[in-house]
C-alpha cells in the first residue's frame, strides 16, 4: 500500500525522521553490534585485557549444562505460562460471550490484571506464599503440606508460573473475546438448529475459527514468558533455588551483571537476539495469512 | 552611563574575586561508592560528616549505590567510562577480580606512602588485614567492615535440655552431643546456620588449617585449583548431612534465613556472623550466649584461626596526587582508634586496629557485652598460616552458588558428601580457569 | 449461545465470578495487609477483612518509606514512575508521528532501509542488549538521570507502525486539497492529520503510559541512586533478604500505590485500551 499523493520537500523528511533514528541507532543498533562484538571476545571486567576468541563463548555455553538447563527451564515455564494463561483465558471468554446481562461489567473485572506490573505481581504472590507468612502456605501447613518455595525448586516453578499466568490471563482473554464475537452468529445457529450441543459447536466450529487468535496469543505469550517476566523472576526467586527458576533472560543478566562475566552474557545475548527473530518471523509470516473477516 | 559601567567593573571584578578565592580554599572532594543502607548507612554517613568537620582541606561524599553486586557493577561501569570514583567499597568474594584488574586499582599501601606520614601496617590485626595484602604483606584494599563466623545458642534452651548454659561445646562432637540432648527435649531445631558456605566450607577450612584451594587459597596465582573436597572437608559435610537427615540440622536457605528462627526461638545453636550479635540482642527474648566457632578435636592443627567476610574499599585509578591525598587522610581517619572502636561497638564488625581492639577492652564494652569477644579472641589467638589468611579466588560468588547448590543436594539427602564436593569442585574449577583466561 | 437454558446461563455466571475472583483476590489480601500492623502479618494467618491502619500505613510509605531501603519515600519514588511513564509515552507518540508521517507521504532515498531499521527494533528487546545498552547509557553520563531512563526506550516500532497503517488510510484527497490550498507537509499534519489521529493517539497512550509504568529491568540497572527509583523495583528493594524483618504492612501499602495509577488508566478509558491493544497488534 502506496500513497499516491506524496509532498516533494527534500529536506524535511530527514528531519522529520532523525529523532527515531538517532534513537534507534545509539541505543538498538550500537549495543546490539556491541554485543555481537563482545561475544566473540573474553574480556575482564575493567576492560583492561581482552582476547579475541572467535566461538569459543558460543562452544562453553553449549557445553555447559547449567546452559541447556536454563534452556529447558525457560521452555518448561514459557509452556506453562502459555497453556495455563490461554486455556483459562478461553473459558472465561466464551462465558464473557454468552452473558448479556453484566457483560461490560465483567469485562473491566476481568481486564485490569494487565495494568500490573509483572513484578508486582510477583510480590502480591510472593506475599501469599511467603513460607513464614503466607496465607496460603499457613492453610497449606495446616493441611500437612510444608511449603517451602525457597528450598523446593518445583514449588518455586510453580509459583513464578502462577504469578506470570495470572497477569496474561486478561490479555489473552481480550483478544478471545474480540475473536469469538467476530464469529457470525449465523453460522452458530445453523449448527443448533442441525442438532449440534453446545460443546460439539465449540469443538466443530468456534474453536477452528479462533485458531488465528490462538496461534497469534501463542506467540505472543512465548515472546511474554521469555522476556517480559524478568521481573517476577527477580522479584520472587531470583532464578532460585539452585537455578530451578533461572529463564535465559534472567541468566544473561545474572551472568553479565552479577557475574562479570561480559563474554559470557554477550553470547547469551547474541542466542537471544536470534530466538526473538525466529519467533517474529514466525509472528509475521504466518499471521499475515490470517483470515480476516 | 560612565558611572553605570564603574559600577558593572567593580561588581565583576568582586565576583570574580570572590568565585577565585572560593576556589582556592574549595575543599578537594573525593567520591566513595559503598553499599550501605538503613541502620548502617546513617553511621557510614555519620563517620563521613565527623571527617568533613574535622578539617577543611578534604571532603568526603559518601554514595550508596546499591548491594555489593550493583556497587561493583557501578564502579566497573564507572572505570570504563573513565569516570570512577575514588574510593569503592568491594565484598570480599570481589577480592581477586579487583587484584587482577592492576590497571584499574592503586594499592593502598602506594596510597599510604605517597601521601607521606606514617602507616605502619603492624597497626592493624594480621587476620582483618591478611585477606587484603598481597604475598609480601602489602596492603592492597583497606578493610572496612570484616566479620567472623561464631556460634550463637539459646541458654533456655539448653537449660530445658539438662545441658549446662555457661559451658557451650568446643568440638563438633560436643556439639554433636548438644544437638541429641536438645532434640530429645523437644526441640523441633536444634541447629541451623547462614551463609553456609562462608561457614563451613571456607572458614571451616582455615579454621582446621587445611586448604581451600591451591596456590595459598589463590594467594599465590590465579593458576590455583579448588581443593575443599579433602578428607576433614568430606567428613564434615557428610555429618552435616546426618545431622540434616536426623533432624538435628534444619537448613533455612543460602543467605541469612537463619538468623530470623534463631531470633524467634525456633532454633536452638545458630552459626553465623559475629556482625549478628546487634540482631540478636535486639530481638531475641530469651539469653543466649556466643562462642566460638566448634572444631573437630583430631584434627592436627586445629582450633587455626577463622577467616573474615564482608567487604573492603578500594582505591580507583585516574585521579590527580592532590585526591589520593586526601584518600590517604581519610583511611587514617578511618582506621584511628577511636573510629574503629566506635564502628566496632556499633554494628558488631571487627575493629581493624590493635589500638582499636584495646581501647574498647578499655572502655569496659567486653565486659558489659558478654559474647563480643570472642570472634576477636577467636581471630588473633595464632598467626595466620597459608591456609588461613583468606581466600583469593576468581568468580567466586558464582562459586559460592554452585558450592551452596551442592550443599543442599546434601542436607536434601539426594547426594554424598563426596560427591557433592567433587562435583563443586569440578564445577568452580571451570569458572576458576575462565577467570584466569580474561584476565591474563 | 444460542439456547437459554437457566442452569446453563447460572454456570456461566458461575465461572466469571469465580475467575474475577481468583484474579483480585492476590489483590484483595495485599490490601488487608496494607490496612493492618505488623504483628498480625507475622503472626500468620491474616486476618480476611481490612485493619484499622490504614492512614498510619500509607501515611508512613508516601511519606517516609521504608528504612532498609535507603529510606526513599514513595511519593518520589511514584512521582520518578509517573516521569517516566508520561516521557516514554509522549516521547513515543511524538516521534512515531514524525516517523510514520515521513515514512508514508514522503519519497526520500533511504525511505525502505530506514523503514526496515525501525522494524529491527522489534526483534531487540533490551533484554537481549541489557550489558552494552547500558554501557553506552553509562558511557553517555546518563545513568542515575531521567534522561537515561527514558530516552533509551523511546524508539518504537510499534508505534511507528500503527501510525503507517492508520496514515495510509487517510484519504488522498485531504492531503491534495490541503496542497491546493497552498499548505505546506507541516501544515497538512498539524492542522489536518493530527486531529484525524486522536482516537489512535489516546489508545496508544494508556497502552504506553502502563508500559512506561510497569518497566522493571530498564530502571534495575539504570538507577542505583535512592532519589531516582522507581516505585516497581522500589518494592522490591523493600522485601529485605532476611536480615531485617520486612516492613510488610508499608510494602504492600506500597504495592497497593503501585498498582493504582495504571488500573485507573485502564478501568476509566477501557475503550480506548482495548482499541490500542488490539490495533497495535495488527
Amino acid at each position: 500500500m502506496e500513497k499516491r499523493m506524496v509532498f516533494g520537500s527534500t529536506a524535511l523528511p530527514y528531519l522529520l525522521v532523525v529523532p527515531q533514528l538517532a534513537i534507534t541507532v545509539v541505543f538498538f543498533i550500537w549495543p546490539a553490534s556491541q554485543a555481537l562484538y563482545q561475544s566473540v571476545l573474553i574480556q575482564d571486567p575493567f576492560g583492561l585485557s581482552t582476547e579475541f576468541v572467535w566461538f569459543e563463548n558460543f562452544a562453553h555455553l553449549f557445553t555447559d549444562p547449567l546452559y541447556i538447563a536454563a534452556f529447558w527451564t525457560t521452555a518448561v515455564f514459557s509452556a506453562l505460562v502459555t497453556v495455563l494463561s490461554l486455556g483459562l483465558a478461553l473459558l472465561f471468554a466464551v462465558m464473557a460471550d454468552r452473558v448479556i446481562k453484566g457483560a461490560t461489567a465483567y469485562k473491566t473485572l476481568l481486564i485490569w490484571p494487565y495494568a500490573v506490573a509483572p513484578a508486582i505481581a510477583g510480590v502480591l504472590w510472593l506475599f501469599m506464599f511467603n513460607p513464614a507468612i503466607g496465607l496460603v502456605s499457613f492453610y497449606l501447613k495446616v493441611l500437612g503440606y510444608n511449603w517451602n518455595h525457597v528450598l523446593e525448586g518445583g514449588q518455586a516453578m510453580f509459583l513464578v508460573v502462577i504469578a506470570a499466568s495470572w497477569k496474561q490471563i486478561s490479555y489473552n482473554f481480550l483478544f478471545f473475546l474480540a475473536g469469538l464475537q467476530a464469529i457470525p452468529r449465523s453460522l452458530i445457529e445453523a449448527a443448533a438448529i442441525d442438532g449440534a450441543r453446545p460443546l460439539r459447536r465449540f469443538w466443530t466450529i468456534v474453536f477452528p475459527l479462533l485458531s488465528p487468535t490462538t496461534f497469534f496469543l501463542i506467540v505472543v505469550n512465548v515472546v511474554y514468558a521469555f522476556f517480559d517476566t524478568f521481573g517476577i523472576i527477580h522479584a520472587v526467586t531470583k532464578g532460585g533455588p539452585g537455578k530451578a527458576t533461572e529463564i535465559l533472560v534472567y541468566k544473561v543478566y545474572a551472568d553479565g551483571f552479577v557475574g562479570l562475566d561480559l563474554g559470557s552474557s554477550a553470547a547469551q545475548s547474541v542466542v537471544l537476539m536470534t530466538i526473538v527473530v525466529a519467533l517474529t518471523v514466525v509472528q509475521f509470516r504466518y499471521i499475515e495469512r490470517r483470515v480476516h473477516y | 552611563m560612565f558611572r553605570h559601567i564603574k559600577a558593572v567593573a567593580l561588581a565583576t571584578a568582586f565576583v570574580m574575586a570572590t568565585a577565585a578565592a572560593g576556589n582556592a580554599a574549595a575543599p578537594t572532594e573525593i567520591q566513595w561508592w559503598h553499599a550501605h543502607t538503613g541502620r548502617l548507612g546513617e553511621i557510614v554517613n555519620q563517620m563521613v560528616e565527623q571527617f568533613n568537620a574535622s578539617q577543611s582541606e578534604y571532603k568526603v561524599t559518601a554514595v550508596y549505590k546499591g548491594n555489593y553486586s550493583e556497587t561493583l557493577n557501578a564502579g566497573v561501569a564507572a572505570f570504563r567510562a573513565k569516570q570512577p570514583p575514588h574510593i569503592l567499597q568491594v565484598f570480599e568474594v570481589g577480592t581477586a577480580t579487583m587484584m587482577a584488574a592492576k590497571g584499574a586499582i592503586k594499592p593502598v599501601y602506594e596510597v599510604m606512602a605517597e601521601a607521606g606520614g606514617s602507616f605502619d601496617p603492624k597497626a592493624y590485626l594480621p587476620t582483618v588485614t591478611g585477606y587484603y595484602t598481597d604475598p609480601a604483606g602489602k596492603m592492597l584494599s583497606m578493610p572496612f567492615n570484616s566479620s567472623t563466623p561464631v556460634l550463637y545458642y539459646n541458654k533456655d534452651a539448653f537449660q530445658k535440655a539438662g545441658l549446662d548454659p555457661e559451658k557451650p561445646p568446643k568440638t563438633w562432637d560436643e556439639v554433636e552431643a548438644a544437638l541429641k540432648a536438645l532434640k530429645a527435649a523437644g526441640s523441633a531445631c536444634p541447629f541451623t546456620t547462614a551463609w553456609q558456605s562462608w561457614v563451613h566450607l571456607e572458614n571451616f577450612s582455615a579454621w582446621h588449617n587445611v586448604p581451600f584451594a591451591s596456590k595459598s587459597n589463590g594467594f599465590e596465582g590465579m593458576d590455583t585449583t579448588l581443593q575443599f573436597n579433602g578428607p576433614l572437608q568430606v567428613k564434615h559435610v557428610g555429618k552435616m548431612g546426618d545431622w540434616a537427615q536426623q533432624g538435628l540440622f534444619v537448613y533455612a536457605g543460602r543467605r541469612n534465613e537463619g538468623g530470623a528462627r534463631f531470633r524467634s526461638g525456633e532454633c536452638a545453636t545458630f552459626s553465623e556472623s559475629s556482625a549478628g550479635y546487634a540482631g540478636v540482642k535486639a530481638e531475641a527474648q530469651f539469653p543466649f550466649g556466643v562462642t566460638s566457632l566448634p572444631y573437630w578435636d583430631g584434627a592436627a592443627g586445629a582450633p587455626q584461626n577463622t577467616i573474615i567476610g564482608g567487604a573492603s574499599l578500594w582505591v580507583l585509578q585516574g585521579h590527580s596526587a592532590e585526591e589520593y591525598k586526601a584518600v590517604a587522610r581519610f583511611f587514617t581517619f578511618l582506621s584511628s582508634p577511636e573510629v574503629q572502636a566506635n564502628w566496632h561497638q556499633q554494628t558488631g564488625y571487627l575493629p581493624i586496629t590493635l589500638a582499636a581492639y584495646d581501647l574498647t577492652k578499655q572502655q569496659g564494652y567486653y565486659k558489659a557485652n558478654p559474647g563480643t569477644e570472642t570472634a576477636l579472641i577467636q581471630m588473633t589467638a595464632k598467626a595466620p598460616t597459608a591456609n588461613s589468611k583468606g581466600l583469593r579466588l576468581g568468580s567466586f560468588d558464582q562459586i559460592r552458588g554452585i558450592i551452596d547448590e551442592e550443599l543442599e543436594a546434601v542436607w536434601s539427602g539426594q547426594k554424598a558428601a563426596q560427591a557433592a564436593l567433587d562435583s563443586a569442585v569440578e564445577r568452580g574449577d571451570k569458572l576458576l580457569r575462565r577467570f584466569e583466561r580474561a584476565n591474563k | 449461545m444460542v439456547e437459554r437454558r437457566g442452569w446453563l446461563t447460572a454456570v456461566t455466571h458461575l465461572v466469571l465470578i469465580a475467575g474475577i475472583a481468583v484474579l483480585a483476590l492476590p489483590i484483595y489480601f495485599a490490601f488487608v495487609a496494607s490496612t493492618v500492623g505488623l504483628r498480625d502479618i507475622v503472626e500468620p494467618p491474616l486476618p480476611l477483612v481490612p485493619g484499622p491502619f490504614l492512614f498510619d500505613n500509607y501515611g508512613e510509605a508516601l511519606l517516609r518509606g521504608v528504612t532498609q531501603a535507603a529510606a526513599t519515600p514513595v511519593a518520589l519514588m511514584m512521582f520518578n514512575s509517573l516521569v517516566m511513564a508520561l516521557v516514554i509515552a509522549f516521547g513515543k507518540i511524538a516521534i512515531s508521528l514524525l516517523s510514520a508521517f515521513a515514512i508514508v507521504y514522503f519519497r526520500f532515498p533511504l525511505r525502505m532501509f530506514f523503514f526496515w531499521t525501525i522494524f529491527v527494533t522489534l526483534m531487540l528487546p533490551v533484554e537481549v542488549r541489557i550489558l552494552p545498552t547500558y554501557e553506552v547509557v553509562a558511557g553517555l553520563g546518563l545513568l542515575n538521570t531521567y534522561a537515561g531512563l527514558t530516552i533509551p526506550l523511546i524508539a518504537s516500532a510499534t508505534a511507528t507502525f500503527l501510525f503507517r497503517q492508520f496514515f495510509l488510510t487517510v484519504p488522498d484527497e485531504l492531503a491534495e486539497a490541503a496542497r491546493v490550498d497552498g499548505a505546506g507537509p507541516l501544515r497538512f499534519f498539524a492542522d489536518i492529520l493530527l486531529p484525524l489521529s486522536r482516537t489512535n493517539i489516546a489508545a496508544l497512550f494508556v497502552i504506553l503510559f502502563i508500559y512506561g509504568w510497569n518497566q522493571y529491568l530498564w530502571p534495575l540497572l539504570v538507577t542505583t541512586e535512592a532519589s531516582m527509583t522507581t516505585i516497581v523495583i522500589g518494592i522490591n528493594q523493600m522485601i529485605a533478604p532476611g536480615e531485617d524483618q520486612t516492613n510488610w504492612p508499608v510494602v504492600m501499602a506500597t504495592t497497593m500505590l503501585a498498582m493504582l495509577p495504571p488500573v485507573l488508566v485502564v478501568v476509566f478509558m477501557q475503550r480506548l485500551f482495548v482499541k490500542g491493544l488490539v490495533e497495535t497488534e495488527k
